[in-house]
């Protein structure tokens, strides 16, 4: 009886707290929401839209309809279907390359900030990598690898790492000053457990946050190599190639390019979006400031 | 100064080196035989050792590092396989367009991205800061070559204002070498413009709320002058470390915004060379453009001493 009694108590809690969450933090709702839709749309591509591949030739270019909502391509391709299936792609290389980067930047950042000897190689390193274009390390690893959405994800995370490393590195910077590292040194804790159970809980608040904007960063990536011929293989439908596809029929057929880079955009868009209003609730020093 | 000057040029050279080794290895480390790679897929067996012998494959690999970094050295970036020149002079008869591009784009997008950083930070909470900043998350999120296309359509098909596409030589008039950059520059520096503006408005926020401000304004000095004089000098350091390190945003759009806008750049060059695995284009752009990212970074480093008088070295 008085589990009955409290149930309907609890849900006008629960949404009252969301409500208050929402108004406080509208970046991060928008953010989400919106996120969520795409990976919903993504996920449900073979129940949502038709076959992305089917070509017929005698409906080229067609304009938006009921039948072919964003209207067709120059080989009469459904622009609907290929842009609902081109949602995998972006969504799975982005959230491939945040985690791909996160993960060795997290380490080598870890290792760099608390061994000393290592850093200063580490770190010159990484200035290396750093002053090379990402799109340009991209279309090199790309250019001797046969084109596959794989070597296009580690193309893409490779330029990321030394952002992360440094973001990590700072943290444990100040991190292993404070007096509780002082006292785990004295108590005797060894090195692993210190940068584990002590260092590791302060990098994670940050590195949520640079995870959407690396997030966002492979996106616009991604979408660029494809559209130069140096990502993911052409047969493969994604916002990219089909706008480097239909580029030459802009004047006629403005919707081939214009519904994939729409789509692109409001991807992009989500994913900074939550990053802004995650880094406004997780730090909020930065978030007077920027 | 002079002694700081020669150390920094010098800290430079790791950096450059990493970036040489790093594009050296990049060849020889993947998966499978570079030549047989370079040379495609209908390539013969005498094609694929030609390439060896040309690339001086055969070699072991730390005498093909310093062959390779001797020539670098000495100002030689290799050569084309498809063009059969040296990428060095290759990339000099392609460079104008791609500087033009870029100075307009920088230029532009820098006075452009202060005056909102400033205008911003001065009206603090208003519906016009708060634009500017959904312009600044915006311009994040659009890529260059959607940018790109959609200036076009408006542009330069439907209204004729501008031509679509192309570029013509500053040699043969300025007004037509500026018509054709107009959309291209735009295109490419919007997420500069962002970045910029995003780091105008937050170092002012923190600057317009130090005593000294307070003091001008107490004093009455004028806003104008109170925004420009005292709070913006005060604000420079970062602003200027930021326009630095956008130079890689502008670095890596040039490539795109070129193809989109068909102008016979670097950016095109490179392009041009992933289809046809001309890989020494490749490595020799990569290796040009770090080195311009690395040297402005220094020239950032180096003005901070004109900026703020309290920063001597």
């Amino acid at each position: 009886m008085a589990a009955v009694a409290e149930a309907p108590r609890a849900e006008p809690g629960r949404l009252g707290q969301f409500r208050t969450f929402a108004r406080r933090n509208p970046t991060i709702v928008v953010g989400a929401s919106l996120l969520s839709l795409m990976t919903l749309i993504a996920v449900a591509a073979g129940l949502i839209a038709g076959d992305a591949q089917f070509m017929n030739p005698s409906d080229r270019l067609r304009a938006p309809s009921a039948a072919h909502w964003f209207g067709t391509d120059n080989l009469g391709r459904d622009v609907y279907a290929r842009t609902v299936f081109g949602a995998r792609v972006s969504l799975a290389v982005g959230l491939a390359v945040a985690t791909l980067s996160i993960a060795f930047g997290l380490v080598i950042g870890l290792v760099a900030g608390y061994y000393r000897r290592l850093d200063a190689v580490v770190m010159r390193f990484m200035d290396g990598l750093m002053a090379i274009p990402a799109i340009l390390l991209a279309i090199a690893l790309v250019s001797l690898n046969k084109a596959s959405v794989g070597i296009v994800i580690v193309a893409i995370s490779i330029p990321e790492i030394p952002r992360v490393v440094r973001l990590v590195r700072s943290v444990v910077l100040t991190t292993r000053e404070q007096p509780f590292i002082e006292a785990a040194i004295g108590g005797g804790s060894r090195h692993r457990k210190i940068i584990l159970r002590h260092i590791l809980p302060s990098t994670i608040a940050p590195l949520i946050v640079q995870a959407t904007y690396v997030m966002a960063s492979a996106i616009l990536t991604e979408a660029g190599l494809s559209f130069l011929g140096a990502g993911v293989p052409p047969e493969i439908p994604t916002w990219g190639n089909m706008i480097a596809a239909s580029r030459l029929f802009l004047a006629n057929a403005p919707w081939t390019i214009f519904f994939p880079g729409t789509c692109l955009a409001l991807v992009v868009l989500a994913v900074n979006l939550m990053g802004d209003g995650l880094r406004d609730r997780l730090d909020p020093r930065l978030a007077r400031r920027m | 100064m002079i002694a700081y000057i020669a150390r920094r040029l010098l800290s430079m050279l790791p950096v450059v080196a990493i970036v040489a080794m790093f594009v050296f290895l990049l060849l020889h480390l993947a998966p499978g035989d570079p030549a047989a790679i370079i040379a495609g897929d209908n390539a013969t067996p005498q094609n694929i050792a030609q390439i060896r012998t040309a690339l001086g494959l055969d070699e072991p690999l730390w005498k093909q590092f310093l062959v390779w970094a001797g020539s670098l050295v000495r100002g030689d970036l290799g050569k084309s396989m498809f063009w059969n020149e040296p990428v060095a002079t290759l990339i000099g008869q392609r460079a104008e367009p791609t500087v033009s591009l870029a100075l307009t784009t920088l230029s532009v997008a820098v006075v452009l991205a202060i005056t909102m950083g400033v205008t911003a930070a001065a009206k603090a909470g208003t519906a016009l800061d708060r634009f500017v900043m959904g312009f600044a998350v915006f311009g994040f999120s659009v890529p260059v070559f959607v940018v790109g296309y959609l200036l076009i359509f408006v542009f330069a098909i439907a209204l004729k204002w501008l031509p679509v596409q192309g570029y013509t030589p500053i040699a043969e008039g300025v007004a037509p070498w500026l018509r054709n950059l107009v959309l291209p520059s735009i295109a490419l520096g919007l997420a500069y413009v962002a970045l910029i503006a995003r780091i105008t408005r937050a170092t002012m926020l923190d600057v317009l709320a130090e005593d000294y401000i307070r003091t001008g304004r107490a004093k009455g000095v004028a806003s104008r002058p109170l925004l420009l004089k005292h709070a913006l000098k005060n604000a420079a350091v970062p602003i200027v470390t930021v326009i630095g390190i956008g130079v890689a945003l502008l670095i890596g759009g040039v490539v795109i915004t070129e193809t989109v806008f068909n102008i016979p750049g670097v950016g095109r060059l490179v392009v041009d060379a992933i289809a046809r695995r001309d890989y020494p284009i490749i490595q020799g752009v990569i290796i040009v453009f770090s080195g311009i990212y690395v040297l402005v970074n220094l020239l950032v480093d180096l003005s901070y001493t004109l900026l703020d008088p309290r920063i001597r070295y």
